[in-house]
């Protein structure tokens, strides 16, 4: 029997690119970005897709119209806190403002699953109407398909909206300059982990809700203010880790954020800890981070916190000259680390 | 959230900073072995507090970088098989196996379930009678006892679609294997705090005595890791090679003996092949020949999946000793990345490349910070 | 490896002591685990959690250990310390 130490070292062959989609691909992070470029932006480039922001922004006769697209897929379809219904809504709201549109219409276009109950149906489109109720867009057109039993995972919902830029400021991640504050907007990690809460196979009871929620009112009255708002992002899937990076990326600087000024409520917290998630990484949909000057930094967590979806807000964070894309995280401890977009998905683990 | 902020406290940390500072006369290296502590070290960046002259190298303690190739294709054929619920931890699903990992047999169609308790994938399988159940049962020392529960509760409940693939290690003959290398630098370890929970550390007196070196059996959180440092720095610079417990609010000496006295019963000490390191002696579980039953490698016909040669191209079994450091690999950060992982050192987030690529980004990138 | 947890255990339910299980509560947050590994704790007591079960229960009077050790440390940092970066 050979020495262990008389060996050669080796590695498995490397996994090639995978050549099938993965769920990882949907997850928000590195997978999903190099799917979206390998696939879509090479076939479809334009200038107001390359933007590269939540929504786009058109000039149409003489009026800025932003314009976003957004599917929602989640199971199950009611979790604590929250629907796919209220997030089909919510969330392409929340892309409208984040390109700091007042939003005007949504549609709604539905793929049921054969055999979905009419009545779990109803609950999903009655959460809608009162999300748009509470946000203030009307569902103006839509559309239904069924699909055979196992082709989907009881009701697909894609919605679009449009809405209207009222202001001359171009928010996008272009707009971004070193020396701009970062705000975050509230706690972080409730969605992911109510999500969490409530699929099988993980089995813990919390009163952890999603925190799904419009955020037109804050943005627009943060606007309204004055402050000259340089980009908005609202966090979802890959929390707001990605959206840091997408920034960071997409404007070509870097950014700096103190992790003691990110709050995680405690029951997230331990949900995070038990399965070794980074509150980081994880899901949100009513929460955003917004760039401003330095100088209106102040000014702006003032009149965000006027209103309850945005009470908690603060500064997090700094843009920084040069570190082009990368997003650093000053430790507890005082030391820095990277902040790196997610490779797939954040998956339980043990280890 | 008791037992856990308090040991994050900055203040507490710097003061054991200031203390490891006013310590340390020469340079020192010392090696965690255990995968968590690698990540708290990064997480909190206390590697780049502590300073210069000690080194801290990320030892074999991650069961996803060292279970060995072909037990990950042995999972990728079970899963895909379509009579197959396999059931694993997250961990075990983008270790890369010859041609897949098993989210790619995800993606195909597999039914793989990722669990969080090893009873869970035994509930599985009583709620799916006419589905075999396979549980692939990973881990060290501290996963053993609750993987040994589930197939001695399988047995005790006649659950007969339920089966195991088992790929467990033990640290100490690890620890051994590391110091036996010839180009060993570890000269001070920290030692697995949850294995030594289960275990106790009496198996490591007699290591500590043979190779003269400490060992401090050391906790998961920024303060533990500070104070375990602190303590084998000490032995160190007083030419000391003895055991020291600083995790003791969760260890003790003997360790828990009826989780040792299951996985007594279970599983036996077998010979078994680490990735990237080779075959190490006594190194790992088996099931016992009373609970064979349970084996998925018994109940399946998995002889075409055996082991095969590894091509090599990652150096993962020299990062995972200690002997070379990541950025000395030719294709770290280009031909292998979190995105493309190689080898498991980069895909598990504790792996050593995963970690040190991360940190080459930010001394490449460094900025004016605030 | 070994992710552990420390939880409060809330209600324990169950006479086999093989499958003896606790509400552990973490931060608010309860996971069913198992005690058989830990025959002789209470609703109250504090345990480390691993994949589902308790494997060790926290010694709270050496669980403070460490921070005597740090007030007694403080004085080395005026002798041969650097400052805090």
């Amino acid at each position: 029997m050979s020495q262990p130490n008389d060996f050669s070292p080796s590695c498995p062959v490397p996994l090639a690119q995978y050549e099938q989609v993965l769920l990882a691909h949907g997850g928000g992070g590195r997978l999903m970005h190099q799917l979206l470029e390998r696939v879509f932006l090479a076939a479809f480039s334009n200038p107001a897709l390359d933007t590269g922001h939540d929504a786009a922004v058109l000039d149409v006769g003489g009026a800025r119209i932003a314009f976003t697209t957004d599917s929602y897929v989640v199971h199950p379809l009611f979790f604590p806190g929250g629907s796919i219904g209220t997030l089909a809504v919510n969330g392409t709201v929340n892309d409208l403002a984040m390109a700091g549109a007042r939003p005007i219409a949504l549609s709604a276009g539905f793929i049921i699953e054969e055999g979905l109950a009419v009545e779990t149906l109803e609950r999903v489109v009655a959460s809608m109407r009162d999300a748009a109720r509470e946000a203030g867009v009307p569902i103006v057109t839509g559309d239904t398909k069924v699909v055979d039993r196992g082709k989907g995972d009881g009701v697909f919902i894609n919605t679009a909206g449009i809405g209207l830029v009222e202001h001359g400021l171009r928010v996008a991640p272009a707009s971004v300059r070193p020396g701009d504050a970062v705000i975050l907007s509230g706690d972080i990690g409730r969605h992911g982990m109510a999500i969490m809460a409530v699929r099988e196979n993980l089995p813990f009871e919390s009163a952890i809700e999603s925190d799904c929620a419009p955020l037109c009112a804050p943005v627009l009255g943060l606007i309204a203010s004055g402050a000259e708002v340089h980009c908005l992002r609202d966090l979802t899937r890959g929390g707001l880790a990605s959206a840091l990076n997408e920034i960071a990326g997409g404007a070509g600087v870097g950014i700096t954020v103190d992790e003691r000024a990110v709050a995680v409520r405690e029951d997230v917290r331990g949900a995070c800890e038990i399965l070794g998630f980074d509150p980081m990484y994880v899901a949100n949909e009513g929460r955003f981070v917004a760039f401003v000057p330095e100088a209106d930094a102040a000014r702006a967590v003032e009149v965000l916190r006027r209103h309850p979806v945005s009470s908690a807000a603060g500064v997090i964070g700094w843009v920084t000259e040069g570190a082009s894309g990368l997003v650093a995280v000053r430790t507890p401890l005082g030391a820095t680390r990277v902040l790196d977009m997610l490779s797939g998905e954040q998956l339980p683990r043990i280890c | 959230m008791k037992f856990v902020d308090e040991y994050r406290d900055s203040a507490a940390a710097e003061k054991l900073l200031g203390a490891i500072r006013g310590l340390v006369t020469r340079p020192w290296t010392i090696m965690e072995v255990c995968g968590g502590q690698t990540h708290a070290i990064l997480k909190y960046g206390i590697d780049e507090l502590l300073p210069a002259g000690v080194t801290l190298l990320h030892g074999p303690g991650c069961p996803v970088c060292v279970t060995p190739l072909e037990k990950i294709d042995r999972a990728v054929a079970l899963a895909s098989r379509p009579d197959v619920i396999f059931c694993s931890f997250g961990d075990m699903l983008r270790v890369p196996g010859t041609d897949r990992d098993l989210l790619s047999v995800k993606a195909a169609g597999g039914d793989v379930r990722i669990v969080y308790s090893p009873l869970d994938a035994l509930r599985i399988a009583a709620e799916n009678p006419a589905r075999q159940v396979v549980f692939f049962a990973v881990g060290f020392e501290t996963t053993a006892p609750g993987n040994a529960m589930a197939v001695y509760q399988a047995k005790r409940a006649d659950i007969r679609n339920f089966t195991v693939l088992v790929s467990h290690v033990l640290v100490p003959p690890a620890l051994e294997a590391v110091l036996g290398s010839p180009g060993c630098r570890v000269q001070g370890f920290l030692a697995a705090g949850h294995v030594c929970a289960v275990m106790g550390y009496t198996e490591y007196l007699p290591i500590a005595a043979r190779y003269h070196v400490p060992i401090v059996v050391t906790g998961f959180e920024p303060l533990d890791i500070l104070q375990g440092i602190h303590l084998c720095l000490k032995q160190l610079e007083q030419g000391r090679a003895e055991v020291e417990n600083q995790y003791s609010r969760v260890v003790s000496e003997q360790g828990n003996r009826p989780a040792q006295a299951l996985v007594a019963e279970v599983f036996q000490v077998v010979n078994r092949a680490w990735r990237g390191i080779g075959e190490i002696p006594r190194s790992g579980l088996g099931l016992t020949e009373s609970f064979a039953a349970f084996d998925a490698e018994r109940r399946f016909d998995l002889s075409a999946v055996g082991p095969r040669p590894e091509p090599a191209e990652c150096i993962a079994g020299l990062v995972l000793q200690g002997l070379q450091k990541p950025p000395e690999c030719e294709a770290f950060g280009g031909r292998c990345t979190p995105e493309h992982p190689l080898g498991a050192t980069m895909v598990s987030p504790e792996g050593a490349c995963a970690a040190y690529y991360r940190h080459r980004r930010i001394a490449a990138g460094q900025g004016s910070v605030r | 490896m070994c992710l552990a947890v420390p939880g409060r255990i809330t209600s324990i339910t169950g006479d086999d002591p093989w499958t003896r299980t606790a509400k552990v509560s973490f931060g608010g947050v309860l996971v069913d685990v198992n005690l058989a590994y830990l025959p002789d704790v209470k609703v109250d007591d504090y345990v480390i959690v691993h994949a589902g079960f308790a494997l060790s229960q926290i010694d709270e009077a050496e669980a403070a250990l460490i921070f005597e050790e740090l007030s007694r440390l403080a004085p080395d940092l005026e002798e041969g310390g650097e400052p805090a970066a």
